[in-house]
């Protein structure tokens, strides 16, 4: 018996799998099942989290419901999923943020919305934020530099430290020794797994979204929305370069580096979200953890604000309406920096902890024959 | 929703392998086609459900298969383990076809993968399914809509007009809409046996079918196969065999699938309700000591046995859905078993006093045996002495039956008579016993279900289109 019950659920689950075996040519999951004959707490929350919800081994299933052995993986260990970040939640006390997510996630983001707009209102008066800037420096007429970079460096800080020891307590949990330089290798083969969505795929034919044909859609979206997110990310590292190292400030001209990543980026961060979203809505309730419903709605809707903000903040930026965009921009991405360690965000540390134990595990299984 | 009233070129009855494939190939051919599913559509395709490979001739390896197994090594096969009882023209007929069936089978939307972990032994013969058989059936029935067919589940067929073996219609009987007659011009009769039917298997087992469990579902009731025998369709095959294997007692009356078999009878002993052994647990190697285990335990008392071994070989076997079931001394284990304490002991102290010393090994026939007890275990036989002592009781697990309807090489019916049906054909388990009359190896149904799935529809077609 488990801690909980969705952990017993699926520990019944991986049972009737390990003896069927049918799934192994699917994903990860199966074979990282096959490798263990009794399942801990740890291990459930490594399928869990390898586990990338393409549904395939549900359609594929000989006794998924209405069979009376109820066989639902893909169900289950989203449950399971959101259940693991919760346990491995840093600090502790944030724990029922997972549980009411969506509505967490909101007020956040709403609160440091108006926490910029009123910063900066209080700040200056109408002329300042109404006038129209432009060169470089134009923002920083606003809020100079130096406030912005700490504010966003101390949250993006605190984003990263709640994020490590999460994983920290996950990569315990599964048995793994903390540091892992050693397996190069390994991790490789887990960016390569992780890039490609190599799991997404449903064996091959794509994924099962909201009937028994298979489709690449969710997996498009997500690159979209990933690499996106990737080059938005890049375009920031880019400008920080430049404005310390060159001490060029920003805005920058279009056909800047930061301006054209940040761009394409943040057409990736439109689309990708809008299709995510769409797929998500159609979605067979039968395959998803349906109380999770919030959470990836607030995680998909911070993306895409993120990006329409920011989207809007480049045509307008030599506008009067530069002022409260910078504002609305920056408490987007304010609210999405804080809350990533609470939401579905961790979706994708997790699951790239779990790809690189899997990768470690299959290169010690084959060294095993191998010998 | 497909117009019933039409006349159709072909209609099918069956949703699994065989009628499918059927399907596919007569609409690829170019005729209009029908499929009756008498199931529900999360219980479509009877059998093929629970299968995961298929055997098929191939000169020389593949990506997932490890080497050649050519015509003549699977036609050695299909002979030593019928023991004879083979159509040879129509089973050289099916190994040759089985050839281009791995490719063709591909072309329909089936996906094939390298043997699962714990089957290496079929890693040359046999192609796995990726994702199983129900994976199977998907790409098969999104192949079918995609061209055309027609596909109505929850249809009963409760009668056939037939005269002189000419199909004319069929009736069929829905839920919601009730009874209508379907008419084509050439019937595909594709829907397996009747294992999961027991009062027709109590008229050759008696009350003893009571007590099997079927691995299938319960649709498989063998109404169609009935219904043509009794308008003067040849039979073929042993009407009292069926395919047998021990399976955990604790498992469901109907479709219970592959994950309740047990294979671990050669690393223990098994007694019946009296813990008496009744056969040498180490005669042969798998899969023929898996097979022989389920008739076996059908004729015990009560049809049921216990699988009985100790702690040293819990992780010798694959993982099991239900858990042995455990006890700290023998007489704790036979008590919850409700086994005679005193004679479960005595038949292990029997046991492993006659055990003598050898090199334990169960990939091979190993010269681990017991001597001076009756019946002896020949290979594998090792002292049961370390708690916890476990078990696993067992039934026969029905898995199918092996009379059928005889066809010829078009897979075209053969009547009474000896003549051959205007426009009828048959595939799959339905006809199997033509080329499997007794035995079994692993795939071999679905290759019969593909390759003469594949013939019926084409020939149905041709039928149809020349009418």
């Amino acid at each position: 018996m488990h801690g909980t019950r969705i952990l017993d659920e699926a520990d019944r689950l991986m049972t009737v799998c390990n003896s069927c075996r049918y799934c192994e040519g699917l994903c990860a999951v199966f074979p990282a099942m096959e490798m263990r004959r009794a399942f801990s707490d740890g291990d459930l929350n490594y399928l869990a989290n390898l586990c990338h919800a393409c549904g395939a081994c549900y359609t594929d299933c000989q006794f998924s419901p209405p069979h009376e052995f109820d066989v639902n993986v893909p169900k289950t260990l989203a449950v399971a999923r959101t259940e693991s970040w919760t346990a491995y939640v840093w600090p502790r006390a944030f724990a029922g943020v997972f549980a009411r997510n969506g509505l967490v996630i909101s007020l956040v983001a709403a609160l440091s919305v108006a926490l910029f707009i009123f910063g900066f209102a209080a700040r200056h008066d109408s002329q300042v934020l109404f006038g129209v800037h432009t060169g470089p420096g134009a923002f920083y007429k606003l809020m100079p530099h130096n406030a912005m970079a700490a504010l966003f460096g101390a949250a993006f800080l605190y984003a990263i430290v709640a994020l490590v020891m999460g994983v920290r307590a996950f990569w315990r949990d599964i048995g793994e020794p903390i540091g892992m330089k050693t397996d190069a290798a390994a991790l490789f083969q887990a960016i390569r797994d992780a890039g490609e969505l190599r799991y997404l795929d449903g064996g091959g034919v794509g994924c099962f979204n909201e009937d028994d044909r298979p489709t690449d859609r969710r997996r498009l979206y997500h690159h979209f929305t990933f690499y996106g997110f990737a080059l938005c990310f890049a375009s920031t590292s880019v400008a920080t370069l430049y404005h310390y190292l060159l001490g060029w400030q920003a805005p920058y001209p279009w056909w800047d580096l930061p301006v054209v990543l940040g761009t394409l980026g943040g057409i990736g961060l439109l689309l990708g979200p809008i299709g995510l979203l769409t797929e998500r809505r159609k979605r067979d309730s039968v395959l998803v953890d349906e109380a999770r419903y919030g959470m990836d709605v607030a995680f998909i809707a911070m993306l895409f604000l993120t990006s329409l903000t920011g989207m809007a903040l480049l045509i307008l930026r030599e506008t009067a309406a530069m002022g409260p965009l910078l504002a609305l921009h920056l408490g987007v991405v304010f609210s999405l920096f804080v809350t990533m360690p609470y939401g579905k965000f961790v979706h994708g540390i997790y699951r790239f902890a779990a790809l690189v134990r899997y990768a470690m595990e299959r290169r010690a299984m084959a060294q095993g024959a191998g010998e | 929703m497909a117009d019933l009233n039409q006349k159709f070129d072909v209609l099918v009855i069956g949703g699994g392998n065989a009628a499918l494939c059927a399907a596919i190939s007569a609409r690829r051919a170019g005729a209009s086609v029908l499929v009756l599913e008498g199931a529900p559509k999360f219980y479509r395709g009877g059998n093929t459900r629970h299968t995961r490979n298929m055997r098929c001739a191939h000169d020389a390896a593949t990506d997932i298969l490890t080497g050649p197994y050519t015509e003549e090594e699977f036609w050695d096969d299909l002979l030593r383990l019928t023991g004879g009882q083979t159509d040879e023209e129509l089973a050289k007929f099916m190994i040759a076809e089985s050839k281009d069936i791995l490719n063709w089978i591909v072309e329909q939307g089936v996906r094939w993968q390298p043997s699962l972990g714990g089957t290496l032994s079929l890693g040359r013969t046999n192609s796995f399914f990726l994702g199983g058989g129900r994976a199977m059936l998907n790409a098969l029935y999104l192949t079918a809509e995609r061209l055309g067919v027609e596909i109505v589940y929850d249809a009963e067929v409760i009668d056939l007009e037939i005269e002189q073996g000419m199909f004319l219609s069929a009736k069929l009987k829905q839920p919601i809409d009730g009874v209508s007659d379907i008419r084509a011009s050439a019937l595909v009769a594709a829907a397996g046996g009747f294992e999961a039917n027991i009062e027709w298997l109590k008229q050759y087992w008696g009350e003893a079918a009571d007590n099997f469990l079927i691995r299938g579902t319960p649709y498989n009731r063998g109404s169609i196969l009935k219904m043509l025998l009794d308008k003067g369709v040849q039979d073929i095959g042993d009407p009292t065999q069926c395919h047998a294997v021990a399976i955990d007692a604790r498992a469901p009356k109907f479709d219970g699938g592959i994950i309740t078999r047990h294979d671990s009878v050669v690393f223990g002993i098994v007694v019946n309700k009296h813990a008496q052994r009744f056969y040498d647990e180490g005669e042969d190697i798998w899969p023929k000591r898996y097979a022989i285990w389920g008739r076996l335990v059908a004729a015990q008392p009560d049809q049921i046995a216990y699988i009985i071994f100790d702690s040293t070989v819990v992780t010798s076997f694959m993982p099991t859905l239900f858990s042995p079931i455990a006890g700290a001394t023998i007489g704790e284990l036979a008590g919850k078993l409700e086994l005679d304490p005193a004679a479960l002991e005595k038949t292990i102290t029997d046991f492993n006093a006659a055990v003598r010393p050898g090199t334990f090994d169960h990939t091979i026939l190993d010269d681990c045996r017991t001597e001076g007890i009756t019946p002896p275990k020949t290979h594998w036989a090792r002292r049961i002495e370390t708690p916890p002592y476990l078990a696993y009781p067992v039934r026969p697990g029905i898995t199918f039956t092996y009379l059928g309807i005889r066809v010829n090489r078009q897979a075209r019916m053969v009547m009474k008579d000896g003549k051959p049906s205007a426009n009828m054909f048959a595939a799959g388990e339905i006809m199997a016993g033509n080329v499997l009359g007794k035995g079994y190896a692993a795939g071999i149904g679905m290759t019969i279900g593909s390759v003469f799935g594949r013939v019926a529809g084409r020939e149905a077609a041709k039928n149809a289109r020349n009418w």
